[in-house]
């Protein structure tokens, strides 16, 4: 059938079963726009409208990270698309699945400097797994059907799609396509055909598995390290959570691979690098094995890469080949989706075959204790703590970028994937708003709560807007210690308590703000005032803003230097 | 150079593409990327209309290569990536040079080192000559260090094409490419 081209667009979207898109609209992106009402496509997908074009790129994000799902964004020409750049960016680093739909100046505009025309393709490329421009109208509908298949298939990532302003009201032929089809047609049928394997059910090399159970009879003292590829790997969890209690070692995990071990588990140690604990941290100097799982070795993981893990062969495990050698160098490697090479592990291993009882005593003797409480001020464990009780550990936690982030990850124990949604490899400041009310237009049964700093909330809060305008009920607690915290922890330690620029010394007045938006406004100083608030806040079933008064001078413990070996700690 | 390696050599990698615009600078900027000035980049289509053969040349070490390479499969457009081993390849370049040759002595004389180097006379006007030379980078570099004297008036290189000796192709099969496609595309 013959239909206008920006109707294909809503049509492949449902053909993918999109039921939300987050965006905002302008003037070359009109013709789609047109058609929640046109055609009345706002009553099978709903539109969330943000404040500003990063927000829904980070809403996106956070809705794909938390369903599974593949998340959808769109925004106009220009500036409307470098905006989202940020926001692709940080989903590229977490291999996050979000799909990005501009519109470009139309092809007799293209290349002329035209009112907000800009090279979108050329500017993502090097931050999207892959990307498009749509120049002719009959190509809409298979680049759309690949450009899914592509961001959510092996290491999943974003995938932008630039079509040009007159292809969306080209009439063009659309022949409706189930998802379960969409391998065996167009250009995706024929990428598939030409790879010599099965690529719906790609077996990791049976040999590689078997060649890593051989090894873990040899080793004596070994230690898995569990990073984001497990969470992004759709039915890992469970596997993994087998694996580690076969091999009964310890586990260590990245910020990434918060949730794939339960934070309470007796094999965890925690996360590693910068600020992972003493236990993984020395776990990981005294290992004789490391099995990393679906990480990347990424530098706030290895500190001095030079001494990562000094005494111990690597095996890695990963679906990305390229990443295999990149920053440290392995033994041994095995490539495939975690799920089935842990699959393939679980039964090629029994149950605690192998004796690591003296290694896992020892390490796990390194544990913290719990820390103590102070009736004087509040403290950041205290908050995570409280949320954690009164949400019995369920709550999705979406953070922003610094101090409150490696405390949210430290303090607040994970239980399944997709429960952390954090900007690991980007470090996106301004990230977690967008994410936390994403995340809750995608999982309206959960309880979702944004922590951020003073300095982080200032960079997204206009989102308040958005949050109380479709009622998303997402608690943003606020680590206000008028300070860009994480930064003055360096300034302190490294660079001589010279605070250059770090000190916010400055408005607004969170409660105020939040209020101007029409969202409820809490001033916390304590751990009771803290509980009242969150409990209340909980309750109301609307969005809040709580702004939570710490000490300026509150650090991350533990902390290793980033050119320092991981076991020299800057900071117990 | 990310830093320099005195174990770095030329190397010569050769890469088969999807033809389609912008894949070009999809794999040149992954090399600015990672820090490698490109020393000879050659393009073109092969046999097979859709897919370009692009011959890379970067002074680099046997890490740094490694990396490279990596990165450069995981591109989506790229279909295979072979190093190139000089002893087990064929590498040529063409050379385009007007010399200038006013004088009939001068025209005699570039035409003889022509003939010396077997480089083809292309074009021939009252105050210049242009010749073609197709080889190595060594050949190519003598004849130029020889044609300087006379003054060269401008110059044109194609860039190293490369081919495996043998009746081996990019195109066969390895455990290695198939794995760099899992995290490309798995369903």
């Amino acid at each position: 059938m013959k239909l206008k081209a920006s109707q294909v667009v809503m049509e492949c979207l449902l053909e993918q079963g999109v039921d939300t898109v987050f965006g905002y609209p302008g003037g070359t992106i009109l013709e789609i726009y047109d058609e929640f009402e046109l055609h009345g496509y706002s009553k099978k997908i709903r539109h969330i409208l943000t404040a500003h074009e990063q927000g829904a790129s980070h809403a996106a994000d956070g809705y794909a990270r938390s369903t599974g799902k593949v998340g959808v964004c769109f925004a106009t020409s220009g500036p409307g698309a470098t905006n989202l750049t940020t926001g692709i960016a940080t989903a590229y680093m977490d291999s996050s699945p979000v799909v990005f739909l501009t519109v470009n100046v139309g092809e007799s505009l293209i290349g002329k400097d035209s009112f907000q025309e800009v090279d979108i393709t050329g500017i993502t490329m090097p931050i999207t797994k892959c990307n498009y421009l749509v120049r002719r109208g009959e190509d809409l509908a298979d680049i759309m059907r690949e450009a899914f298949a592509i961001a959510r298939s092996g290491r999943p990532g974003p995938v932008l799609i630039d079509i040009l302003k007159n292809v969306t009201y080209e009439m063009v032929e659309y022949n409706p396509l189930p998802l379960s089809e969409h391998h065996r047609h167009g250009k995706l049928g024929q990428l598939i055909a030409r790879k010599g394997h099965d690529l719906k059910t790609p077996e990791p090399d049976h040999d590689d598995v078997t060649m890593l159970v051989e090894m873990l009879s040899d080793c004596k003292r070994p230690l898995v390290l569990v990073g984001g590829g497990v969470i992004r790997s759709k039915g890992a969890v469970p596997e993994f959570r087998r694996f580690i209690e076969k091999l009964g070692c310890p586990v260590a995990s990245t910020v990434m691979g918060g949730g794939a071990c339960p934070g309470d588990h007796p094999l965890f140690t925690g996360m590693i690098g910068m600020h992972g604990n003493h236990a993984s941290n020395v776990a990981s100097h005294d290992c004789d094995m490391l099995i990393a799982i679906g990480c990347r070795f990424s530098d706030r993981v290895t500190c001095d890469v030079k001494t990562f893990v000094p005494n111990a062969c690597v095996v890695h495990i990963d679906i990305d080949r390229s990443e295999i050698d990149k920053n440290v160098l392995t033994s041994h490697h095995i490539i495939g989706d975690a799920r089935r090479v842990l699959e393939l592990l679980n039964e090629r291993i029994m149950l605690r075959e192998y004796d690591f009882s003296a290694w896992r005593t020892a390490i796990l003797s390194l544990k913290e204790a719990p820390l103590e409480h102070n009736d004087n001020k509040l403290l950041p464990h205290e908050i995570l703590e409280t949320v954690s009780e009164l949400t019995n550990g369920n709550a999705i936690i979406a953070t922003d970028v610094g101090q409150h982030q490696m405390w949210s990850c430290q303090y607040f124990h994970f239980n399944r994937p997709g429960q952390l949604l954090t900007s690991g490899g980007f470090g996106t400041m301004g990230f977690g708003y967008g994410a936390a009310f994403g995340a809750k237009v995608g999982n309206p049964d959960q309880v979702v709560v944004h922590t951020t700093g003073d300095g982080c909330f200032r960079m997204n809060c206009h989102e308040l807007a958005t949050v109380q305008h479709y009622d998303i009920p997402v608690i943003t607690i606020i680590f206000d210690n008028h300070t860009l915290g994480m930064v003055r922890q360096w300034q302190t330690l490294i660079y001589g308590k010279r605070y250059s620029q770090t000190t916010l010394d400055r408005g607004p007045d969170f409660v105020k703000l939040a209020e101007a938006y029409g969202v409820k406004g809490y001033r916390v100083t304590n751990v009771d005032e803290f509980r009242a608030a969150f409990q209340e806040a909980l309750e109301s079933g609307h969005a809040a803003v709580i702004d939570a008064m710490l000490d300026m001078d509150e650090m991350v413990h533990p902390m290793v230097a980033g050119t320092s070996p991981v076991t020299n700690f800057l900071l117990d | 150079m990310p830093y320099t390696s005195a174990s770095a050599t030329r190397q010569t990698l050769s890469v088969l593409v999807d033809n389609y615009a912008g894949v070009l600078s999809q794999v040149s900027r992954l090399f600015s990327r990672k820090g490698f000035n490109i020393e000879s980049l050659a393009v073109g289509t092969t046999d097979n209309p859709e897919i370009s053969r692009i011959t890379i040349e970067v002074i680099a070490d046997e890490q740094q290569t490694k990396q490279v390479m990596s990165q450069l499969s995981k591109l989506f457009p790229v279909r295979s990536v072979k190093r190139l081993e000089p002893a087990h390849s064929i590498r040529r370049e063409l050379l385009l040079i007007k010399v200038k040759a006013e004088t009939r002595e001068i025209r005699n004389e570039v035409i003889q080192i022509a003939n010396i180097f077997r480089a083809s006379i292309i074009d021939v006007s009252l105050g210049s000559i242009t010749l073609a030379i197709i080889g190595t980078e060594s050949k190519d570099d003598a004849i130029e260090g020889l044609l300087k004297e006379f003054g060269i008036l401008e110059l044109a290189r194609t860039g190293m094409v490369a081919l495996e000796r043998g009746q081996y192709t990019l195109n066969d099969e390895s455990k290695v490419k198939g794995e760099y496609d899992y995290g490309k595309l798995m369903l």
